[in-house]
């Protein structure tokens, strides 16, 4: 701060705080339901306390499901989902653009620039715009109701490729000259040098493809028909879209905070990896 | 930029880019290409018949008052969350930039919404408004204002605006944030020294040093409002009622899975297509320019 300005400074805080609650209040509104039981969601005004049924809300949204002629699936059987295509989207991504964006920066070989813009055109497109034929695609290759159909269509990244160019080029020359005096083959020279340097990215990168994975929404609602291979996001958005005269608000909102919960902590525990993996891929 | 010290290897290059490329090709260019191949051909209800069409799927597009009107829909709708979200999170960046007692904790309270999906954050804003159980639109009610998402189709449309714009704020802000911190404090404290008060060094000092910022993050948020919010508007809305919510990228998906008409869709798709083309390159040519700076 320039100057002392008690006034300037009390009114700062009191639009944070403001901002602050502001925020949080649709997630508090939503764990509160989640506390109650059905009768009282539905009686008029709904409480803004937290209620005595914690536990058997989620002990029955985990372990029984909504229930009642809509979804059988037992909760945690979509979190489940969740957690193998979050970890496998995060790793699969990172995995795939590591080694090709050293290829790109250690080898001159032919085509180098054609699979760089081929890679680099993938930013022009966002899966949304190309659902219908991408469903097509992902259909005639049999690759409905399965993990890797979950997964690999959306795991080709032109920003994780780019984040590691950049980094790659800022490695010293020395470090490479240094490991073929040695006589280093270029796998050693990856594994042994370049992989450990390049940890700090790659947990940034992991924090980001791992709420982008676990968020996806679009991509399971088309490929998964079977209930079993159902993500929560998208398990939670049919549920909230279902015409229903009595809805069990309780245990939608309880549904609707573990939806959001992994990924939250995984924003809060790793605070420093997620701002820096934010601003490194969007550069 | 290049490597001055490189590899000698033949063979070892093509199998590392190889995943990448496949995965790439297999479910990015063969899809568009299809993409574009079903805007200029029109398919039987059957699948049996393909007949090329030339641009009749667009001219069909342009001369449907649907398309139009959701076109405006979705301009309306992402001047709305794009300035909404600016603004709000600008105001709550410069506060947390101020401010010394308690910045981590603040920025910490108001980054995690980034971390919840489109489609919850639409499943928890429906809750709060909901007709009949909503805290929201019950204290609305109180204040005399019947508050009905499910049926009016204004009301619908801003709560769609609000909870895009709640689910993009920790997004803005993070970005605003790192702006205000990276502006050099010598350039604040001369300009103090000078006389300059709070609002003045504002609107003069860190304004203009915050455009590049607040430049890309416009390019950001209006791809985000055109293609990001369809986990809200699937959750919360369906594109309804009538045609209160339905956004071009909802369109594209409603028409395409649930009318059926893939020409319809795909040539949808392709003009989307541009819009995503011509805001990259605006992008690129404004970061290449910061970069030169």
């Amino acid at each position: 701060m320039v100057e002392n300005r008690p006034f300037v400074t009390f009114i700062s805080h009191l639009v944070l705080i403001l901002g602050v609650l502001v925020i949080a209040f649709p997630v508090w509104m939503t764990f509160v339901a989640s506390t109650h039981d059905q009768a009282t969601m539905l009686r008029s005004p709904v409480p803004l306390l937290p209620g005595p049924h914690l536990i058997d809300n989620y002990r029955q949204i985990l372990f029984e499901g909504y229930g009642r002629g809509f979804s059988d699936n037992p909760t945690w059987l979509t979190l489940v989902n969740s957690l193998i295509m979050a970890v496998g989207v995060a790793v699969g991504k990172i995995a795939i653009s590591i080694i090709s964006a050293f290829a790109m920066v250690y080898f001159r070989f032919p085509l180098r620039m054609a699979f760089f813009w081929a890679i680099f055109v993938t930013l022009m497109l966002p899966v949304e715009v190309r659902i219908v034929p991408t469903y097509g695609v992902v259909a005639s290759l049999g690759m409905l109701d399965s993990y890797s159909g979950l997964i690999i269509p959306v795991i080709a990244s032109a920003t994780a490729t780019f984040l590691f160019r950049q980094f790659f080029l800022s490695v010293p020359d020395e470090l490479t000259e240094a490991a073929r005096v040695d006589g280093a083959s270029p796998m050693r020279f990856f594994w042994d040098i370049l992989l450990p340097m390049s940890r700090t990215s790659i947990a940034a990168l992991f924090v980001i493809q791992f709420i982008y994975g676990w968020n996806q929404y679009l991509w399971p609602l088309l490929v998964t028909t079977k209930e079993s291979f159902y993500t929560i996001v998208m398990a939670l958005s049919r549920q909230a879209t279902a015409v229903d005269a009595t809805p069990s608000w309780n245990l939608l909102m309880a549904m609707a905070m573990l939806a959001m919960v992994p990924p939250v902590l995984v924003v809060i525990v790793m605070q420093r990896q997620f701002v820096r993996g934010l601003v490194e891929t969007e550069k | 930029m290049e490597k001055r010290v490189t590899f000698n290897e033949r063979w070892l290059p093509y199998l590392l880019v190889a995943p990448q490329i496949i995965v790439t090709l297999i479910f990015f260019f063969w899809p568009s290409g299809e993409m574009v191949w079903q805007s200029v051909v029109l398919e039987d209800a059957f699948g049996g018949n393909t007949r090329f069409v030339w641009f009749d799927n667009f001219v069909q597009l342009f001369e449907d008052g649907a398309y139009f009107a959701s076109v405006r829909l979705t301009l309306v709708f992402s001047a709305l969350v794009a300035s909404l979200g600016l603004a709000v999170s600008l105001l709550l960046a410069v506060m947390a930039d101020r401010v010394i007692r308690g910045a981590g904790i603040y920025k910490t309270f108001l980054v995690w919404p980034y971390a919840v999906a489109p489609a919850v954050a639409g499943v928890l804003w429906g809750f709060l408004f909901n007709p009949s159980v909503g805290v929201v639109a019950g204290l609305l009610r109180g204040l005399g204002v019947d508050f009905n998402y499910v049926s009016n189709g204004n009301q619908a449309f801003l709560l769609v605006v609000f909870a895009a714009v709640w689910a993009q704020v920790s997004y803005n802000f993070l970005f605003f944030l790192a702006g205000l911190q990276s502006i050099p404090r010598s350039l604040i404290e001369a300009a103090a020294i000078d006389g300059a008060g709070p609002g003045r060094r504002f609107w003069d000092i860190v304004f203009p040093l915050l455009s590049p910022t607040g430049f890309f993050l416009l390019v950001i948020n209006i791809i985000y409002a055109f293609f990001g919010t369809f986990g809200i508007v699937s959750s919360l809305t369906q594109g309804g009622p009538g045609q209160a919510t339905n956004i071009l990228v909802w369109k594209v998906y409603n028409d395409g899975f649930r009318g059926q008409d893939l020409g319809g869709s795909a040539a949808q798709s392709v003009i989307l297509m541009f819009v995503v083309i011509v805001a990259t390159v605006v992008q690129f040519r404004f970061i290449e320019r910061r970069v030169h700076y």
